[in-house]
């Protein structure tokens, strides 16, 4: 299936949920509106053959608004095709429909958003943290969380120390240069 | 190390006089002259306790991968008396912390060391059980010796299987200094410098 062929077909049964698509690279991008994923999300699986769910992540876009995004990444173990499903989700709504019951795999990509990120899945059977542990107060992976993280402590459980940062965060330089001039730094991203 | 030629020793027990010819000082028999050692308890107990390091192998990175090499046939761990790889803190002497300590694992890696009896050391093998290495970050502790006292600190990202026996060599050398009779009975050794003054 050729990619204009994958783009034309996909418009037909998702119909008006479009809000935008896009190709970059052979990859098809398709935005939706959070409360059309599950009717999305079924007719991709069922009428498109998307029948494998790679992965689900969330970007944080800070200061904008809607502020949350949430990616999910499918193909098609038939037709060898990939397709990007992305949606916005408000800092109010803080949350989508669980896909869990479409692809099963979405259980623990879902959890492992919530933990991070702090987005919320309706009716998702085990909304618990995956890789933190329960209890712990913060979500990591929003852009307003420091990189060197926070105190904090739960008595007999974890407790957590802000990082000393030295300066940094430590990057790199991409150079031809002598490994002394590449190596990772403490190189302030504002300087 | 040869036997004193000290008048002052004592007589062996009657138990092994009874064996030997009554000709002779018993020490010097020839029968009995190549078992008998002397030396200071500190020593003996040193030596006993530098040569038989049973490790506590806390394996949570990459450097568990190099601690696995130190202890196969390669480089060979044994040479040392340390290839007893005991997964029960209760027979351990030295714990190797050998790899990325996060906080969710932190309280677990202090619970089983305080589950090892002493006496007992502990090497951070690495840069991350060392001081946090490269993550300087929310989930990483910033070195295990924050929570335990560590006795020998390794270098390296993974260090070599060389550089953990240097490290197990280094430990061993500081083992040799300790002041373990004192350490293990330190009210006998208050009544015996009591008695002696």
């Amino acid at each position: 299936m050729s990619e204009a062929v994958l783009a034309g077909s996909i418009g037909s049964p998702l119909g008006a949920r479009i809000l935008s698509q896009t190709e970059f690279r052979g990859e098809t991008t398709v935005i939706i509106a959070p409360e059309n994923l599950r009717e999305a999300a079924t007719l991709c699986r069922d009428q498109l053959g998307f029948d494998y769910l790679l992965d689900i992540s969330s970007v944080d876009n800070f200061g904008d608004d809607p502020r949350f995004e949430i990616v999910y990444e499918l193909y098609s173990m038939g037709n060898g095709r990939h397709l990007r499903l992305k949606l916005a989700v408000t800092e109010e709504a803080g949350a989508v429909d669980s896909v869990f019951d479409l692809w099963p795999t979405a259980n623990w990509h879902e959890r492992e958003i919530f933990d991070m990120m702090g987005l919320r899945f309706h009716n998702h059977p085990d909304l618990r943290r995956i890789l933190m542990w329960d209890g712990y107060p913060f979500f990591p992976l929003r852009k307003d969380f420091p990189l060197e993280g926070k105190p904090s402590a739960l008595p007999d459980v974890a407790f957590t120390q802000a990082a000393p940062m030295e300066g940094g965060p430590f990057v790199t330089l991409p150079s031809t240069a002598t490994t002394k001039d590449r190596e990772p730094r403490a190189r302030r991203p504002d300087l | 190390m040869p036997p004193h030629d000290d008048s002052s020793l004592r007589p062996p027990p009657a138990n092994l006089t009874s064996q030997v010819s009554n000709s002779q000082p018993a020490a010097y028999d020839s029968k009995i002259e190549g078992n008998v050692i002397f030396t200071r308890v500190d020593a003996a107990m040193n030596w006993m306790r530098k040569n038989s390091l049973w490790p506590m192998p806390m394996g949570l990175a990459c450097c568990a991968i190099e601690l696995m090499a130190t202890a196969a046939s390669r480089f060979d761990i044994a040479r040392f008396g340390s290839e007893v790889m005991r997964f029960s803190p209760r027979q351990c002497d030295v714990m190797i912390v050998a790899g990325t300590v996060t906080y969710k694992m932190a309280l677990a890696v202090k619970r089983i060391w305080e589950q090892m009896p002493e006496p007992k050391w502990c090497i951070a093998m690495g840069a991350c059980a060392s001081s946090g290495g490269m993550y300087r970050s929310y989930a990483v502790l910033q070195g295990i010796d924050q929570l335990l006292p560590v006795d020998v600190y390794v270098s390296g990202c993974p260090p070599r299987p060389e550089a953990l026996l240097e490290g197990l060599m280094r430990l061993q050398r500081k083992i040799d200094g300790e002041q373990s009779f004192a350490a293990q009975n330190p009210a006998l050794t208050r009544e015996m410098n009591k008695a002696l003054a």
